[in-house]
């Protein structure tokens, strides 16, 4: 027996808004409990006071500036590989195996888990090259899983700059590098630097592969190779210790919030990137 | 000059478009990895010549609230030495010391004999605290039922007299120095049951155990709160007494680990936690000295 | 023009970053867990359910198949859900409206693993409890929570694959009369099938590796669950429970399983990309 054809079609669209629906409530959902529970917290001596008592009493200030040293780390080394992988995939080779080969590498890479790069980066950093659990640790094992993702948007941002560009600097007499460095890359920089606010956001939230490098010591480091907690991880312990519920929802909330706001900031560069170009 | 005009135009799109100039773009990344370069040689764990190196304790996830308590109150005191507390578990902590990762490992286990030429340092007794919820009837538990419980054997509620339920048993995980203190005291040679739940730290145990009425765990007697009730054992309630005692029977050491004799900071921090004022913290936050 | 042969050298020797960082990963997670697979001999390792690290038991099977039923579960939830809302976002919501629920789902992507574990243990793990029993810490809990995170890895993959479908396809079906919704299902759905199953299997991928919030609601116990409301012990967080205490043989054995998850992952990874290569 054959449905009727507009019925069918009133039941399916029916059935796939309410799964989107549903899958938009989840979102809300989320937001508004981190927000409503967490933001409240959020004061200026939260925010600047160092972690008391093992994060029970006091700020998070410790893990606030852990958070940003090994980001920054991390997103030092990787951005150089990353747009060198990009330019040199775009501009410097034509696609055959090689390019196939890089390709499926930071596929690959992309695709390993957090817990498998933790386990790389223990090993490695913190026991074979002796830099202990510190930021330098963390900041390197980091950078290897946000590579994948500048190379990415990176090399999407250089494909997007219009051939003619490049025809105008060859026309010049400029060389090629000359014409990368001038033109192409600074095109391509906002496109870049959305991969690179997308990295940060991956960064902050990111726990696994920082728990077994960068460990989880409370004090404010100051050299790279000092441990440092990182708001997740802070977040984590406090959450899962049940130490104190009002400042693991503070910082919760401040870690969802600023990843939100990057990630949005990100799409609509994106957005207005692709809308120039097309 | 009309086909020049076309890069300025777009140059000059490109530096009103960031504010930059161009050239600034390139050197940026440049300059990012010569940042990263230096940045590495300028310290080792902390090592400047400047400035003392920060002590490193590692290990214990049991001994590390005391220990980050003990660092609190003595970089209070003397600011002049930093001290680092990771957690990360007994023989991770024993192993970097073993490495020279860390100054000081912590370990809530006994060191078996291939650690045993590592100097230890015992610095309070703790006792295991047998845990369920709030609500929970029960009062006491016989050492042999508690082997029952762990061994897989007595699996509800029932068996001990109360509503029926299933136990939802909740353990340490493999190599846990509480665990590992937890099964030479109760288990002896019996496994524990694999369908036991398994957490990593005294923290979630608890948080386990408080949220659910029918759950029983074990967790460090330091670590014990109002929102779970702490089991007697054989008629032995977990007090400070008994454990001074050694009535209560689930006693351990609590151990710093150094590789060779504590000298210079090291020695002055174990002279800390040894002296009245350290010993008096650890008796504050629920322990049981064991300096005299 | 030295100048540029040199920099085309260290282009391409930045080029090599990302695949010698993997073949780094791969050596060192294989040195570091090969000893024991062959210690123990592969069979045991696999076969086995019986772990017991420090007194000589390595056998991961529990965990093997409490990986994959998590995953199956995840996907029973998650793609579904996911494909609903890329067949909303590309077929049927006005385009205004896709301007911002594009985008809204997309944050979903960014909330961080520790607060989907977190929010489980608060409100999934209680409820499942109360209301199924066992002690919620479960298979079903660590499904549910896993079947949330991967949405956003279906959504936006499958919304390439639908939006790279020729809207001529879709002109030519609707003007033989077939509705929007047989449009969809016999025309747009078979076009886009390859993309849709990368988006699955990448999701699998993503299921199968993630560890913190599967830590926090599964339970961990050891045992091959026999009902959905069992605690489970997956690949990944039988590593990230153990790996701070482990030491000699254990850690062998951690790191073991680790190798056991690469492999995994690896094996996905290369189904996805020859799926897309065949398009």
């Amino acid at each position: 027996m054959r449905l009727d054809p507009r019925l069918s079609q009133i039941m399916a669209k029916t059935v796939l808004w309410t799964f989107t629906g549903f899958t938009l409530f989840i979102l809300i959902f989320i937001i508004v409990n981190i927000s409503v529970k967490g933001l409240p917290q959020i004061t200026p001596t939260f925010l600047f006071d160092l972690p008391h008592d093992m994060g029970r009493a006091g700020g998070i200030f410790s893990t606030i500036a852990a958070t940003a040293y090994i980001t920054l780390l991390a997103i030092l080394l990787a951005s150089p590989l990353g747009v060198g992988t990009a330019i040199y995939l775009t501009e410097y080779t034509r696609e055959g195996w090689g390019t196939r080969l890089i390709r499926f590498g930071s596929e690959c890479l992309a695709g390993v888990p957090s817990i498998i790069l933790g386990l790389f980066g223990f090993v490695l950093f913190v026991m074979k090259l002796g830099f202990g659990w510190s930021v330098l640790s963390g900041g390197l094992t980091l950078a290897i899983m946000i590579l994948p993702i500048i190379i990415r948007t990176s090399e999407e941002a250089i494909k997007a700059v219009p051939r003619e560009y490049r025809q105008v600097c060859y026309s010049l007499g400029l060389s090629q590098w000359q014409a990368i460095t001038r033109v192409v890359l600074p095109s391509a920089l906002p496109g870049i630097t959305t991969g690179i606010m997308l990295s940060v956001g991956r960064s902050l939230g990111e726990t696994a592969v920082l728990l077994f490098t960068a460990g989880a010591s409370l004090r404010t480091p100051v050299s790279v190779f000092d441990s440092g907690r990182t708001m997740a991880v802070h977040f984590y312990i406090l959450a899962r210790e049940g130490l104190s519920m009002p400042n693991a929802y503070g910082t919760a909330a401040i870690l969802m919030v600023s990843i939100l706001a990057i990630n949005l900031v990100a799409y609509t560069l994106m957005q207005r990137l692709i809308k120039r170009y097309s | 000059m009309e086909y020049l005009s076309g890069t300025g135009r777009l140059k000059t799109r490109c530096v009103q478009a960031w504010g930059l100039h161009p050239r600034l773009m390139v050197f940026l990344p440049v300059l990012a990895l010569l940042c990263g370069l230096v940045m590495l040689p300028a310290a080792g764990c902390g090592r400047e010549a400047s400035q003392q190196p920060p002590l490193c304790v590692a290990g214990s996830t049991s001994v590390q609230p005391f220990a980050e308590k003990l660092a609190e109150v003595y970089m209070h005191h003397f600011p002049h030495l930093r001290i680092d507390v990771q957690g990360g578990g007994s023989s991770a902590g024993i192993y970097a010391t073993r490495q020279g990762a860390a100054d000081l490992g912590a370990s809530s286990r006994e060191l078996v004999a291939a650690e045993k030429d590592l100097v230890e340092i015992p610095i309070a007794w703790d006792g295991i605290a047998v845990i369920v919820h709030a609500a929970n009837p029960l009062t006491n538990l016989s050492l042999d039922d508690l082997r029952a419980i762990f061994a897989g054997k007595i699996t509800d509620w029932r068996q001990l007299g109360q509503r029926p339920h299933a136990i939802h048993l909740i353990t340490r995980e493999e190599g846990s120095g509480t665990r590992n203190a937890f099964e030479e005291l109760v288990m002896g040679k019996v496994e524990i049951t694999p369908a036991a739940l398994v957490q990593d730290s005294n923290g979630s145990v608890r948080e386990i155990v408080a949220n659910d009425p029918n759950a029983l765990g074990y967790i460090s007697v330091g670590l014990v709160d109002r929102r779970v009730k702490a089991l007697s054992i054989d008629g032995v309630s977990p007090t400070r007494e008994h454990l001074r005692q050694h009535s209560y029977k689930l006693v351990r050491r609590f151990l710093l680990v150094s590789r060779l004799p504590p000298r210079g900071p090291v020695k002055e921090f174990v002279d800390f936690v040894l002296s009245a004022k350290g010993q008096s913290l650890l008796e504050q936050e629920g322990l049981v000295g064991i300096a005299e | 023009m030295s100048r540029e042969k040199f920099v085309e050298r260290v282009l391409f020797l930045l080029a090599l970053s990302s695949l010698s960082s993997l073949l780094l990963i791969t050596v060192f997670i294989f040195l570091e867990g090969m000893p024991l697979i062959i210690e123990t001999g592969l069979g045991n390792f696999l076969a086995s359910s019986h772990w017991a690290p420090t007194k000589g038991h390595f056998g991961i099977l529990a965990m093997i198949i409490s990986s994959v039923l998590v995953t199956l579960g995840a996907m029973v939830l998650g793609v579904p859900l996911g494909l609903a809302c890329a067949l909303v976002l590309a077929e049927f919501s006005p385009p205004r409206l896709k301007m911002v629920l594009k985008p809204t789902l997309e944050l979903l992507a960014g909330i961080p693993s520790v607060v989907y574990g977190f929010l489980g243990v608060l409100w999934l793990v209680p409820l499942i409890r109360d209301y199924l029993g066992g002690p919620g810490l479960s298979l079903l809990a660590a499904a549910l929570i896993l079947g949330i995170m991967i949405l956003p890895t279906v959504i936006s993959i499958s919304i390439d694959a639908l939006d790279a479908v020729p809207g001529p396809y879709r002109d030519g079906s609707i003007a033989l009369g077939a509705t929007q919704w047989q449009t969809v299902r016999r025309v747009v759905l078979p076009a886009a099938s390859s993309g849709i199953i990368t988006a699955v299997i990448l999701a699998m991928g993503r299921a199968i590796g993630e560890t913190m919030a599967v830590i926090m609601v599964a339970g961990n116990a050891l045992k091959i669950p026999t009902s959905i409301l069992d605690p489970v012990r997956t690949l990944t967080s039988n590593i990230a429970l153990e790996l701070g205490y482990a030491s000699g043989r254990h850690r062998e054995a951690l790191f073991a399983t680790g190798i056991v998850l690469f492999v995994i992952i690896m094996l996905l990874n290369l189904a996805a990309t020859l799926l897309t290569r065949r398009k």
